[in-house]
């Protein structure tokens, strides 16, 4: 049986995430904890993350929990969402410039007012249901059609140094990396957890990883 | 393509219960929050915003276990308002399954409310709901007031100002419902929606007075909003999210079909 841990640190809205993961399971276990013995015997660890990304780093750090995560993201199907992908990067210009784990080489930055075709400003954040184009055959896209419309809210984005781990873009209006997967480790700028149909598919993926890409 | 127009359903809530104040008087029932939101949600609804429509007046916690039972079965972006005024009612409700809240009131109240939320939760969601009435006569240059209490408290704010500067407090969204439309089925009121819409960088929902689908259509396409919001044009099955999603498709606009 899996047991699927969602790392708890205080920043968001993690009670979606778990009856998701809940919902598409079957024989698993899904437990919200910041328990490091928890997150270290689980089968698979989903890495959530909302807010300014400072505060959550803080979080992290004053929970003591830099180091699991780094050593589950090291060995474990791992899975990042929204700050939770942008925290593998190596730094954010968020709150004055916030460093990240360095897991994945590159930046994060903000939209700076997206110009549309139209010569109007693009809101930021950029909210709402828009095109995931994966770029590879990985098995968390299985089952997804291709340019399937996932729930983003966001306002900075993850901009990696090697575009091979480049999972996937989305554009507003200019491409941005929308997900990002490496060996056991894969991370989505969009939230499955609100993305109705194909963001369960892609947790039901999740859960049926083994780490292997 | 790229970013979607959203259809968002409102669900006003009294009680437990689904219903529509016209004019916020002369209430219908539509029925129980939990169904009404899983058919929104079969239907293609890109988020669901749910209104305590009584919370100004009475605390009740009944819409926590709404909001619970419904982000328990349907997985998109749930938004709760009403009489929303603490850190604490916002860490209830975003722990009951909630993504975004509604601020109204209280931003009048007191502004830097807005501002302490969007710093300990995150601008993401954190939404200004801005309840505006016309106060420029015929002739005059277009000018809109906000009112509080359910529209029935004139403050003396400007409405396109106010909402620069709720913006600038750290609001990520802008919910933005005309008093002179709402519960007419008149249509949105538009020149109110595009003037809020172009002074802000954050998304504008436009609300208050769909009466037909096109009314929807001409909120995004003259009124420039982001999204739509409606609620009695769904509620009696005049219409299905789908439908509105067609029409706006059909007419160009990008939706999620």
């Amino acid at each position: 049986m899996h047991r699927v841990v969602v790392i708890d640190y205080g920043m968001g809205n993690l009670r979606s995430v778990s009856k998701a993961l809940e919902t598409v399971g079957g024989n698993i276990t899904v437990e919200v904890t910041a328990d490091p013995a928890k997150i270290l015997a689980a089968s698979h660890v989903v890495f959530p993350g909302q807010g300014a990304i400072g505060a959550c780093m803080s979080a992290l750090n004053q929970l003591d929990l830099a180091g699991v995560i780094q050593t589950v993201a090291a060995e474990k199907p791992f899975l990042g969402i929204c700050i939770g992908m942008q925290l593998l990067l190596t730094r954010s210009d968020e709150n004055e410039g916030v460093n990240g784990f360095d897991i994945f080489s590159g930046n994060v930055r903000h939209f700076d007012l997206p110009v549309a075709n139209n010569g109007r400003h693009l809101k930021v954040p950029h909210m709402g249901w828009n095109e995931v184009h994966q770029m590879n055959s990985h098995p968390l896209w299985q089952n997804i059609e291709q340019d399937s419309r996932f729930y983003f809210v966001h306002s900075y984005f993850a901009e990696p140094e090697n575009n091979a781990v480049i999972a996937a873009t989305t554009a507003y209006p200019d491409s941005f990396t929308s997900a990002i997967a490496k060996d056991n480790l894969f991370a989505v700028q969009f939230h499955p957890e609100k993305s109705h149909h194909a963001g369960l598919q892609l947790l039901t993926n999740f859960i049926n990883w083994d780490g292997q890409s | 393509m790229g970013l979607a127009k959203r259809i968002i359903p409102c669900l006003d809530v009294d009680n437990g219960r689904v219903v529509k104040g016209v004019q916020f008087v002369d209430i219908r029932d539509a029925g129980d929050p939990i169904e009404v939101a899983k058919r929104y949600n079969e239907q293609g609804a890109d988020e669901i915003t749910f209104l305590d429509i009584t919370a100004t007046h009475h605390n009740r916690d009944t819409m926590v276990d709404v909001v619970e039972a419904v982000a328990s079965q349907v997985f998109i972006p749930l938004t709760v308002g009403g009489g929303i005024r603490t850190v604490e009612d916002i860490r209830q409700m975003l722990n009951a399954g909630a993504d975004k809240v509604a601020i109204n009131s209280a931003a009048v109240t007191n502004p830097e409310f807005v501002r302490e939320a969007a710093k300990k939760f995150g601008s993401q969601c954190i939404v200004v709901a801005i309840d505006a009435k016309r106060v420029s006569a015929e002739g005059e240059a277009a000018k809109w007031e906000i009112f509080t209490h359910g529209g029935r408290k004139p403050t003396g704010i400007d409405a396109v100002e106010w909402a620069k500067k709720m913006v600038d407090f750290g609001a990520g969204e802008i919910l933005l419902t005309s008093m002179d439309r709402d519960g007419t089925k008149s249509g949105f009121d538009l020149e109110l929606t595009r003037s809020v819409s172009d002074a802000v960088v954050v998304p504008v929902i436009a609300s208050g007075g769909v009466g037909k689908l096109q009314d929807l259509t001409d909120g995004i396409k003259i009124g420039r909003a982001d999204a739509v919001l409606a609620a009695s044009i769904f509620h009696f099955g005049e219409h299905t999210v789908q439908e509105a999603k067609q029409q706006m498709a059909s007419q160009d606009i990008e939706v999620r079909l």
